[in-house]
């Protein structure tokens, strides 16, 4: 395989990523272009693991650096660990954009007031 | 350019294309359904490079669990059903931005990678990523499960109105944190 190929796809996915979290208004839109961008880091982690390991065949390992045996796989890890970060985060971001819709009835982030508004900000 | 070279431009081709159609669709909706196109084109990407159980576990969590979860907030925020013109904001800003970061890495990237082969890994290694998971990342793993416990209670917490938002008038709870 050609590793540059899932790399440029990644760069691809996380250019993506980046117009939608600046292009959307939508809050839901945009947790949705953060999952484009954590996917693309993933597959950099997974295609870094490929070729990596493809280019090290041979090469003796430092022993010392690596008490648990030989390395190999720590990418797949690495993203096993980002695919759970990013259900916890997305857990955790759907929670505030529900408790915010359930406040104001609108999920558009670019009116969100950032500052104290004082009394009368919950209405139910 | 071998099977493997055609399978990953096809696959990383539908996973950009379906991304694109996920940050410019007018339908809410949609956009969630072609992230479910890009998730898994990108879970095709992991098998041909050999990762089979990061494909598995993408296929599970991502399209299983948080696009569901997506939609879920989709339906729960009353998202109009057909297409809505006020979903984006201007576009020069994101373009240039995300443009300029896209197609800069994907320079950075050629640069480096050039049109190298590599050989391609083995598959089925699920038995030694196990052995890695619990050998070398235990750790790692462990304060992974502590941070999916508290953001559960964090979610909860945020989502229960009796227990989250108070008014100011209102004297301070002892749980309400």
């Amino acid at each position: 395989m050609h590793a540059v190929i899932p790399y440029v796809t990644a760069a691809l996915l996380f250019g993506l990523g980046v117009y939608g979290v600046l292009r959307r208004r939508n809050a839901v839109l945009v947790l949705m272009a953060v999952e484009l961008m954590l996917n693309a880091v993933n597959l950099i982690f997974v295609t870094a693991d490929a070729s990596v390991r493809a280019a090290l065949v041979g090469v003796q390992s430092e022993a010392w650096a690596y008490p648990n045996g030989a390395p190999g796989h720590s990418g797949g890890v690495f993203a096993l660990f980002a695919i759970v970060l990013a259900a916890a985060e997305v857990g955790v971001g759907l929670a505030i954009v529900l408790q915010y819709y359930r406040m104001r009835r609108a999920v558009h982030i670019d009116e969100v007031a950032l500052h104290h508004e004082g009394a009368g900000q919950v209405s139910q | 350019m071998t099977v493997a070279d055609v399978l990953l431009l096809a696959l990383g081709a539908v996973a950009v294309g379906s991304g694109a159609l996920v940050v410019t669709s007018a339908h809410v909706v949609r956009s969630g359904l072609y992230l479910v196109i890009s998730l898994g084109a990108v879970a095709g990407l992991y098998l041909v490079l050999g990762a089979e159980l990061v494909a598995w576990v993408q296929i599970l969590v991502y399209v299983g669990a948080v696009v569901v979860l997506l939609l879920f907030a989709v339906m729960l925020t009353h998202a109009p059903i057909g297409a809505s013109q006020d979903l984006d904001r201007p576009a020069w800003p994101a373009l240039i931005v995300g443009g300029g970061v896209g197609l800069g890495l994907a320079v950075l990237f050629a640069d480096a990678f050039h049109w190298t082969l590599y050989d391609l890994p083995e598959p089925g290694n699920t038995a030694r990523m196990g052995a890695e998971i619990f050998g070398q990342w235990v750790l790692p793993f462990e304060v992974l499960s502590i941070l999916l416990l508290a953001a559960l209670v964090g979610a909860i917490v945020l989502s229960r109105i009796d227990i989250g938002a108070r008014t100011d008038d209102e004297p301070v709870a002892g749980e309400s944190n």
